[in-house]
């Protein structure tokens, strides 16, 4: 440990500590661009210098470890001056092209200009050019004017993903961030650089020109793209309804969790996002009577679904639940299943090809909420038939109606024709779903479920970490949160569980399955916690 | 005339041949070291007060001495031989000429820190000190000077020579290891120093061709005959690179108590066609300019820091009443914007930006305030970067204009407009 003062504040850090984590204890921000906590220390951006007592040089507070009895200074007229040097320094050559650029707004040298720069112009001479909108790979777009070779994009791809695309090149300030001949910047996480980047360098090719940032409105969320539930942030738009097509969510950004996903996010998570304000999104129930499919309202179709759950007897109904739904929704369905009688029961559903995985942060299942639905209980009762038991019964017309969650089935490791075959067997076939697939195309009856992004619930990852998502944006069309059309479900089936919201499920859900007992939203808070196993 | 030490065999046939180097007394120095403990080698040079030669004149045995005690990674002995400040020509000719009294040095050196694998960083374009060096080292091994069990003293080391690609700041000795590992030549954050974290992660000691040339006279004749050759805080002689106007240029050893004036108007001939002394840059490029008034000085570290200078590599550039002094600050300005690594925010931008204000004023399109602006951004960035490089840098920025502030001031005129309508 080490004992020291700064800004007059005193306080004890772990040994090894950098004076700018240290400041950053006491909520001093020391303005920084080339650091960051999970790159190694570089040096090269000199905006983060502090005084010390007892040194004549200003020291980069950021490769300055803490001592004992050190008195630093993050304010004094000389660091405030030089900051004020330093700013100067970073913007003689940079083309001020703030208007069209897409980083205005979120970009650092605005910020640290308005808070430390403030200088008149003194750089009368022809600025260095540099090559602009250069694309570096699929999703990054490089401006080299506009970049303070920070070097944070090479440290990442050096040290995080070791794929090492980028480099600096060329000397003095003719330096220059590029590309290693004949490579891409491709890998799996190279968004990444878009984020770290603190300027409008590094921009997002798929988000760049789509909105002004600060049209966005942010939600705290986690990434349903895979079992390791990265959390993010969702950035919308809801207030220019007319930027970006219409399109509401604009952007995904990884939220800092040191236990899941660090400072990070995949490329899959990070582009994932585009089913929320798709066309094929559905819109309204449905009930389809031969080809024809015709909107009904939210009453008749729950009667309807009532009346079907009424009228086959529990062996020939089938209940497919999702790893994509909350532990919010599994728990008051396996409630309704239970209630119901239903023994053919289960979640799991093969994908055609095995997923993606690597030793940073994706895994090979895609589905966010696996292990919630393992935990709850989503599976065969009482030797009832699993997933692919339920096709086979339905196929062989012991089964009678299936109630099928999110899952495109028509998509599965199963044969496309061995499964239609069981869904067109079907007397009554209901999907729930967000968006149109094989299944909703064959659905007897459509009900529109709201994503993620549009509503509140928990998704339980791979560690067993219980996670809250937040509502960003409200369901599009009709659709309705699952739990919430569960509930209107179960009250018209006679379910004594009456939830007005996500979290009345979760309390009941932590009420009663010993490995939640603890957990409240509330304790969740915004980094989660791990279920008791 | 004084005592050559590092140059005395210069003017032999076959200087740089083992026979000679032998025949001449060379390789007794390594004899007598190894008869001494470590320790006692590193108390000895620290006592003959030699200081690196390379520019920052650091005294050597103190740095030797920075090495963990308790470090067992391997320990590595890197001589720098990058000799890129310009007005420096003095390691080439000791590579040329004396390659066995380094080889000598690096033996000793080696064997006083534990080192066992030593590298010497030579200039890229330096082809026939290389060539030269190189044989140099292949004749110390076949006569077993170099490799296993060095004269049966069961001390083991090698040299590596490895060649430089052209970057002045491959010179400063943390961009020398980066480069030596293979990366870009980009110095490194100090803390660690090199001496804790060098070459490869491991205990590094960097010194110059020239500081370690004298070490194996310092054992040879002891510590107070090499201290008593200079001044109060620096022992020995040195080797003055002179260039620029002078009779005579070339390469001087002197004792470090000579005078700038003495080396000029004794040794290098004076000026030629009776032109007048206008100024002289002591130290290499990166020193503050003396003007003509400003040349009794002693060319020790020290002496010269006290004229507001630096003796860095002793590269001594003088200047006659033709030069125009704000075309020589345009020509040293380019160097530093060209040779700036490019690392660190201070130093890449405002090389370039004093570049082009000092080209700007020999073009006849200064504006008033320019001056005060070089001065200004000199000054803000100095202290403020991650290598020494800078620093040289501003050294000539702001002597150039201080001292010869009018000479500018002409050039400026009633100046351009300051304002500006359009870029
Ligand atoms: C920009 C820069 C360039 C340098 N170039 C050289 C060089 O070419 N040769 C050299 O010996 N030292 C050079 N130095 C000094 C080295 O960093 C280092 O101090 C020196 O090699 C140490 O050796 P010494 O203690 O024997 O002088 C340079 C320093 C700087 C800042
Ligand atoms: S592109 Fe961005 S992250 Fe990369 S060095 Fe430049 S400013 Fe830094
Ligand atoms: S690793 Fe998984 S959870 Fe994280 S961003 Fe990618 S898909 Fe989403
Ligand atoms: S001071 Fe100049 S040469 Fe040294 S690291 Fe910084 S940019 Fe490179
Ligand atoms: S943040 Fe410390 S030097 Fe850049």
């Amino acid at each position: 440990m080490a004992r020291l003062t700064i800004d007059g504040k005193e306080i004890e850090v772990p040994a090894g500590t950098v004076l700018i984590e240290a400041a950053r204890r006491l909520g001093i921000e020391i303005p920084h661009y080339c650091y960051h906590p999970g790159l190694s220390i570089a040096g090269q951006c000199r905006l983060c210098m502090v005084e010390i007592e007892k040194n004549p040089r200003l020291q980069i507070s950021c490769n300055t470890v803490a001592t004992d009895g050190m008195v630093v200074q993050t304010g004094s007229p000389k660091v405030l001056e030089t900051r004020k040097s330093i700013m100067e320094f970073h913007l003689i050559n940079h083309p001020l092209d703030c208007p069209v650029c897409d980083q205005a707004g979120e970009c650092w040298l605005q910020i640290y200009y308005m808070q430390h720069g403030l200088y008149e112009p003194r750089m009368m001479d022809e600025k260095v050019h540099k090559p602009k909108a250069v694309p570096l790979g699929p999703h990054v777009m490089l401006d080299a004017e506009r970049c303070i070779l920070c070097s944070r994009c090479v440290r990442f791809c050096d040290e995080v993903t070791g794929t090492s695309e980028l480099g600096i090149f060329n000397r003095g300030d003719r330096s220059e961030i590029g590309l290693f001949p004949g490579r891409e910047l491709a890998n799996p996480y190279s968004g990444n650089v878009i984020d770290i980047c603190p300027v409008g360098a590094l921009t997002d090719r798929d988000f760049r020109f789509a909105v002004r940032v600060w049209y966005l409105d942010r939600a705290k969320s986690v990434c349903p793209g895979c079992a390791r539930g990265c959390n993010i942030e969702i950035h919308y738009n809801v207030r220019r309804p007319h930027h970006n097509a219409g399109r509401r969510v604009a952007r995904l950004k990884p939220r800092e969790n040191p236990e899941v996903n660090k400072w990070w996010i995949c490329d899959f998570g990070r582009y994932g996002f585009g089913f929320i304000d798709d066309p094929s999104r559905l819109l309204a129930p449905a009930r389809r009577e031969g080809p024809k499919a015709e909107e009904v309202s939210w009453e008749d179709a729950v009667q309807l679904l009532a009346g079907r759950l009424r009228q086959y007897a529990p062996e020939e109904i089938g209940v497919l639940a999702s790893p994509q739904m909350a532990n919010e929704d599994l728990f008051l369905l396996k409630r309704l299943a239970g209630h119901l009688g239903i023994r053919s029961l289960d979640f799991g559903v093969p994908p055609r090809d095995p997923g993606f995985e690597d030793h940073l942060l994706i895994r090979a299942d895609k589905n966010p909420n696996s292990k919630g639905a393992e935990l709850i209980g989503l599976l065969p009762r009482d030797g009832g038939p699993d997933a692919r038991g339920m096709l086979q019964a339905a196929r062989a017309r012991r089964l009678k109606c299936l109630w099928v969650f999110h899952h495109d089935l028509t998509r599965s490791a199963w044969g496309e024709a061995e499964v239609l075959e069981a869904l067109l067997a079907l007397g009554c076939l209901i999907f729930q779903g967000s968006n149109a697939n094989g299944v909703s195309a064959h659905a007897h009856l459509v009900l529109p479920s709201a994503t993620y992004a549009e509503r509140e619930g928990t998704f339980t990852n791979f560690q067993g970490r219980v996670q809250r998502f937040r509502k960003a944006v409200e369901p599009l069309g009709e659709s309705r949160p699952d739990w919430e059309i569960l509930a209107r479900v179960g009250e018209a089936v006679g379910l004594d569980l009456r939830p007005t919201r996500a979290e009345d499920l979760f309390r009941e859900l932590a009420r009663t399955l010993p490995a939640f007992s603890g957990l409240s939203y509330r304790s969740l808070g915004d980094l989660g916690q791990k279920v008791q196993e | 005339m004084a005592e050559l030490i590092l140059t005395r065999n210069f003017h032999l046939a076959e200087s740089h041949t083992l026979r000679v180097y032998r025949e001449t007394g060379g390789y007794e120095a390594v004899r007598k070291a190894f008869g001494m403990a470590p320790a006692d080698v590193v108390a000895e040079v620290r006592r003959s007060n030699l200081r690196g030669l390379g520019g920052a004149g650091f005294p050597t045995g103190v740095k030797w001495g920075f090495i963990p005690k308790e470090s067992t990674k391997p320990r590595y002995l890197v001589i720098n031989g990058d000799e890129g400040e310009p007005g420096t020509f003095k390691d080439r000719y000791l590579l040329e000429r004396d390659p066995h009294a380094l080889i000598e040095g690096m033996i000793i050196s080696a064997y006083a820190i534990g080192s066992h694998t030593a590298f010497v960083y030579i200039r890229g374009e330096y082809v026939r000190p290389w060539e030269i060096f190189s044989r140099a080292v292949e004749e110390a091994c076949a006569a077993g000077f170099l490799g296993k069990n060095i004269l049966g003293s069961g001390f083991d080391l090698d040299i590596i020579v490895h060649r430089g690609a052209g970057a002045y700041i491959c010179g400063e000795e943390t961009g020398l290891i980066s480069s030596l590992e293979g990366n870009k030549g980009w110095p490194k954050l100090k803390p660690p120093f090199p001496a804790v974290r060098g070459a490869f992660g491991c205990p590094t000691i960097v010194n110059n061709v020239e500081t370690i040339c004298h070490v194996p006279p310092i054992i040879n004749r002891g510590a107070e005959w090499f201290a008593g050759l200079g001044t109060k805080s620096q022992g020995g002689t040195r080797m003055y690179s002179v260039s620029g106007h002078v009779v005579r240029p070339g390469v001087y050893e002197l004792p470090v108590s000579a005078t700038v004036r003495q080396l000029i108007y004794e040794h290098a001939g004076g000026l030629p066609n009776g032109r007048r002394l206008k100024a002289v840059v002591p130290g290499g490029s990166s020193s503050a300019i003396l003007t003509a008034d400003e040349i009794d000085v002693t060319m020790d570290v020290d002496g010269l820091q006290r004229a507001g200078s630096m003796i860095g590599s002793a590269g001594v550039i003088v200047m006659d009443e033709t030069v125009s002094i704000p075309e020589a600050l345009m020509v040293i300005a380019r160097f530093y914007a060209h040779e700036s690594c490019g690392q660190c925010t201070p130093c890449r931008e405002s090389t370039g930006w004093i570049y082009k204000t000092a080209r700007r004023i020999v073009e006849g399109k200064g504006r008033k305030e320019d001056l005060d602006t070089i001065l200004d951004v000199a000054r803000r960035g100095a202290g403020t970067t991650i290598c020494a490089f800078y620093d040289g840098a501003v050294g000539p920025y702001i002597s150039y204009v201080e001292k010869f502030r009018a000479e500018f001031e002409a050039l400026i005129g009633e100046g351009q407009p300051s304002l500006v309508v359009a870029h």
